[in-house]
């Protein structure tokens, strides 16, 4: 039993290592995304040029239908192989922020949508400028509406953050992996990776929760 | 830019057939999931529905678990875990279950959220002609149901077939897998990974507009 | 001579409420009986337990001399009051039609699952009720195409499909636009110009008085009056009877 025991501690502090560039990974990609998402969802929304439009919703379709992996290994070996050579940190955070950026626009845009044309106009009526319009009244709505699919997609944002385990990025299955070659402790291993993200998530979703409750949609 | 281009000019014909073999398997991977995931989803929605508790506090867990889980975690169990207790896949089996019981949670959710849009009213209807439960379910509820969560279901389809990349880190040789060993054999990764992201965007792109259009019937 | 229908001690609470609280009636074959009463007075509610929509909280109900919804002392699932269920015709108030069926497949279709009909039997069957119901020209429309009182047409060929001993109507022309009401009341005439036996809740009490055998009228879960329909509604003996009559004119 105590052998056991250790056993689980010595894997439990190999993965501890790895925490820590998870979280980072997360929470930065997460800002790139949402940052990106919200910028290309306001041009799209409310941006007059044609070609714009087109360029967006082109750049959404193509991040969307094609795997991270792939992303991050155009974004790592593809480039390194022309000149540009990204760390794996860099190349997490970017390969899975601008896929963000295609999929925060998505909701955002889906939470604009959603106001009635009435909202704009009521606005426009008291005699703010489109651009006050979008900043006062739209967002702040159009955010609330947004925020349980924003929810979702930063859960589901930490648990893809393993996939970078593949560039060598050093995050919790990056660990796991080099420990199952050197112990054999196959089982052990991914079992309490899948604990440890279980648990990471756990804060995760009691935040989003509270800001649900506190800036959530207001009810009519 | 033509540095860019001629690679694809020059083993154009030498890649091509790689790459086709590969979106077979990717297209024959994500089917195969998808169509166990549905099964699986829907025992699991029944499951939440049941009258036994320990049927429902089950589908409860399983898809909490599920939801907080990694899938290269689910597959990395699976294929390089359960042989440690005497449980051997082949390496696409491995994939396909993996796949399937990662993607059965979101079914069950598509499906549950569709059965609470049908009014209870149907289903006394279908009890006042003299229809069992039973055909209650198969005959007027669950037609329903379908139609209301195509399109989701299509758009969960689409995840499950990008996912399907992370098959080729326990050696199933579909896209990914095929373009890594592509991009070690002629040192070309950009073009090659370039080229993989295409054909998945030519796999995936036609289900995205189908299900974009189906949103809008609503009926 | 045995009533089609009867009722003794019917209860039913929700919780600490008791919605029925004791009603005893019964129905002869052929009879139509109206049930009229405020909102919350459980007329709806009753009509629901007779066919074990609603499980009754006390009583017993029976069909033809045949307990509905209990047998050997333990309630009845609801795979074993399917047959039962399939005896009595119901008509809701939201028609329920089923949207992904045309109207032809939701009349046919218990006739051929339940009923064991051929599909060709079913078909000519559910024509046969349709064509009753003025609405065999529609019979390949979806239930969606269709106005509230067509719908609620199409519902009351569903119910009669399955041949039943009796048609049970909760409020039938309540969810229907003014001008569509008319429609569905007059089938409903004929019906019962053709000796069915039909138990309806209602608020159009001047059809109540004009169709029904029986008016009972209901109030906090008791019937307050039950009488020869004309002569209720005319001349009400009790003052709450007095009283809603008064106000529904209105």
């Amino acid at each position: 039993m105590m052998t056991g025991l250790s056993t689980f501690i010595t894997v439990l502090d190999g993965l501890l290592a790895g925490v820590g560039v998870t979280v980072l990974v997360t929470l930065a990609s997460l800002t790139l995304g949402v940052i990106l998402g919200f910028g290309l969802a306001l041009l799209r929304q409310f941006g007059g040029l044609r070609a714009i439009h087109f360029l967006i919703d082109a750049y959404c379709e193509v991040m969307r239908n094609i795997p991270a992996l792939t992303h991050l290994f155009i974004l790592y070996f593809g480039l390194a192989s022309i000149g540009f050579r990204l760390s794996a940190i860099t190349a997490a955070i970017l390969g899975l922020g601008l896929i963000g950026g295609a999929v925060t626009c998505d909701l955002f845009r889906s939470g604009f949508a959603a106001l009635p044309n009435g909202q704009r106009e009521a606005a426009l009526a008291v005699g703010f400028t489109p651009l006050q319009a979008i900043f006062a009244i739209l967002t702040p709505q159009a955010l609330r509406i947004a925020l349980p699919s924003l929810g979702n997609y930063t859960v589901q944002l930490l648990k893809d953050t393993s996939i970078v385990s593949a560039i060598a990025a050093p995050e919790i299955m990056f660990y796991a992996r080099s420990m199952v070659t050197s112990s054999f402790q196959t089982t052990l291993i991914y079992a309490t990776v899948a604990g440890l993200y279980l648990l990471l998530g756990l804060p995760l979703t009691q935040a989003i929760r509270f800001l649900e409750s506190h800036y959530g949609r207001l009810k009519a | 830019m033509s540095d860019f281009i001629e690679p694809y000019v020059e083993y154009g014909r030498e890649w091509l057939p790689l790459l086709l073999r590969a979106m077979a398997t990717t297209a024959l991977l994500s089917v195969s999931a998808f169509a166990l995931s549905l099964v699986f989803g829907l025992l699991l929605a029944l499951c939440r529905n049941a009258r036994s508790r320990a049927l429902r506090h089950f589908a409860t867990l399983y898809v909490s678990v599920v939801r907080g889980v990694p899938l290269l975690a689910i597959l990395f169990l699976l294929y390089f875990g359960l042989p440690g207790i005497g449980i051997t896949f082949d390496a696409f089996t491995g994939a396909v279950l993996g796949l399937a019981l990662a993607f059965a949670a979101q079914v069950a959710e598509l499906f549950r959220a569709g059965l609470m849009a049908i009014p209870k009213g149907q289903r006394e209807a279908a009890f006042a002609v003299g229809f069992t439960p039973a055909q209650s379910f198969t005959l007027i509820v669950l037609p329903q149901v379908v139609r209301v969560i195509v399109a989701p279901l299509i758009v969960t389809f689409v995840s499950l077939l990008k996912d399907s990349s992370l098959a080729s880190l326990i050696t199933v040789n579909e896209l990914v897998l095929t373009g890594r060993a592509m991009a070690t054999e002629y040192f070309l990764p950009l073009q090659i990974y370039l080229a993989v992201g295409l054909c998945y965007f030519l796999i995936a792109w036609p289900f995205s507009l189908l299900s974009r259009r189906l949103v809008p019937a609503a009926g | 001579m045995n009533p089609l229908l009867s009722v003794t001690g019917l209860r039913k609470s929700y919780g600490q409420v008791e919605v029925l609280k004791g009603i005893d009636f019964a129905v002869a074959a052929g009879e139509k009986i109206a049930l009229i009463g405020p909102s919350g007075s459980g007329k709806s509610t009753c009509l629901r337990c007779l066919n074990f929509l609603e499980k009754p909280s006390a009583g017993e109900i029976h069909l033809d001399g045949e307990r509905i919804g209990v047998r050997l002392g333990q309630p009845m699932s609801d795979r074993q009051l399917a047959p039962q269920r399939a005896e009595m015709g119901m008509v809701f108030q939201l028609f329920n039609l089923w949207p992904h069926l045309s109207v032809m497949e939701n009349v046919a279709i218990a006739a051929r699952k339940v009923r064991g009909l051929t599909a060709a039997e079913a078909r000519e069957l559910a024509l046969e009720m349709l064509a009753k119901v003025h609405m065999a020209h529609r019979a390949d429309a979806s239930p969606l195409e269709l106005s509230g009182g067509q719908q609620q047409r199409v519902a009351i060929a569903r119910a009669l499909a399955q041949k039943p001993k009796l048609m049970l109507f909760d409020e039938p022309t309540s969810a229907l636009d003014p001008e569509l009401v008319h429609e569905v009341l007059k089938v409903m005439e004929e019906l019962a110009a053709e000796g069915r036996t039909m138990l309806i809740v209602t608020h159009e009490i001047a059809f109540a008085r004009d169709i029904a055998d029986q008016v009972m009228f209901l109030d906090g879960g008791t019937i307050v009056e039950q009488g020869p329909a004309r002569a209720l509604i005319q001349t009400p003996r009790e003052p709450r009877t007095q009283a809603f009559l008064k106000q529904i004119r209105h």
